[in-house]
């Protein structure tokens, strides 16, 4: 990993530039998400400057719109702490996978870098380094993109969410799984990859039916982690 | 314990739920930092990364209408004969929006 290719791990202003470049195009698809969270934080009663604070100081569309559920006069704060921590359990993970490389940053870069991230550049970063070249630009650069793409978003739609009719018809509900899929499938793919996905994917289902709201991917993803770490491929 | 959400309730329930979300952020790395990184380290967050999307994808694929499911797998036909990502995710959303017309 970094060790032999210690170029991988650079972030200067023009990888933070290309990055963000790069995901562009899919945090157009962002703005549409933003679109719905704001039209869905307008009808559960949230204020224009709350709504865009939360997302610009959350971040985390999914916990966003598990939290309007849980909004009314008062709001429980231990359910909601659980809820919030469940559904972004995942930045955990994403944390473990890109210390190989995070680790060659000073902390104060390392954990600046961390501040933005999330799937779409998460999953792009990942997939430069496994093909040789430097990722942290299009997490850090990539991460801006879509930040501004969420906050921008949110406010478009408080006040003009009413004017797109069911964006579900149009399938961009499914943005995001495509993206994600697009990167599984442009991975690295042998048989024992395809093993490990496939208990990673029964054991999402496992915990998605018989254990706890919202444990499903931090489950899958350690079953697959482990089974990757006990079967593990011949080193050259 | 409930948070009022008049007044500053709900400036205190966001700075909760940023903290929850920033501590899941910089968590990983953190602990990952008291890890040696060997090589069945290196091993365990290779099979993890892809294994966190598709943890991911698949409750979407079992529990989505047919318009998800169809999204899924004209995506990944798509990315199996181009390799390119874009025309891959607009295949899968064009299958989702034809498919829920009827």
């Amino acid at each position: 990993m970094s060790s032999d290719q210690p170029h991988l791990h650079k972030l200067t202003l023009k990888h933070i530039y290309d990055g963000f470049k790069q995901l562009i195009p899919i945090s157009l698809f962002v703005v549409v998400f933003g679109v719905a969270f704001g039209l869905a934080a307008a009808q559960t009663g949230l204020s224009d400057t709350s709504a865009v604070l939360m997302s610009t100081l959350v971040f985390a569309g999914a916990s966003q719109f598990a939290a309007l559920d849980l909004w009314g006069q008062q709001v429980p704060v231990v359910p909601l702490m659980i809820t919030v921590f469940a559904i972004n359990a995942r930045h955990l993970l994403m944390g473990a996978t890109l210390y190989p490389w995070l680790r060659e940053l000073p902390v104060a870069k390392r954990y600046g870098v961390m501040l933005v991230v999330s799937d779409a550049n998460w999953a792009m970063a990942m997939q430069a380094f496994s093909r040789g070249k430097p990722g942290l630009g299009i997490l850090f650069g990539g991460g801006i993109a879509l930040w501004v793409a969420w906050i921008l978003g949110s406010w478009l739609g408080l006040h003009f969410g009413s004017a797109i009719d069911n964006p579900v018809t149009f399938g961009l509900d499914m943005v995001m799984g495509c993206f994600l899929l697009a990167m599984v499938v442009g991975g690295k793919k042998n048989l024992r990859m395809f093993i490990i996905w496939t208990v990673a994917a029964c054991s999402s289902l496992l915990a998605y039916w018989y254990l706890p709201a919202n444990s499903h991917v931090v489950v899958g993803a350690l079953a697959g982690g482990v089974l990757g770490a006990v079967w593990m491929e011949k080193q050259q | 314990m409930s948070i009022e959400t008049a007044g500053c309730g709900t400036l205190v329930i966001i700075l909760i739920m940023a903290a929850v979300t920033l501590a899941t952020r910089w968590g990983g790395v953190f602990v990952m930092s008291f890890v040696p990184i060997n090589y069945r380290v290196q091993q365990f967050i290779t099979a993890m990364s892809g294994s966190v999307l598709v943890a991911v994808l698949a409750p979407l694929a079992i529990k989505g209408d047919n318009g998800a499911r169809l999204a899924l797998l004209s995506t990944a036909i798509v990315m199996l004969i181009l390799k390119k990502p874009l025309p891959a995710i607009a295949a899968g959303i064009f299958a989702a929006a034809l498919a829920r017309q009827f």
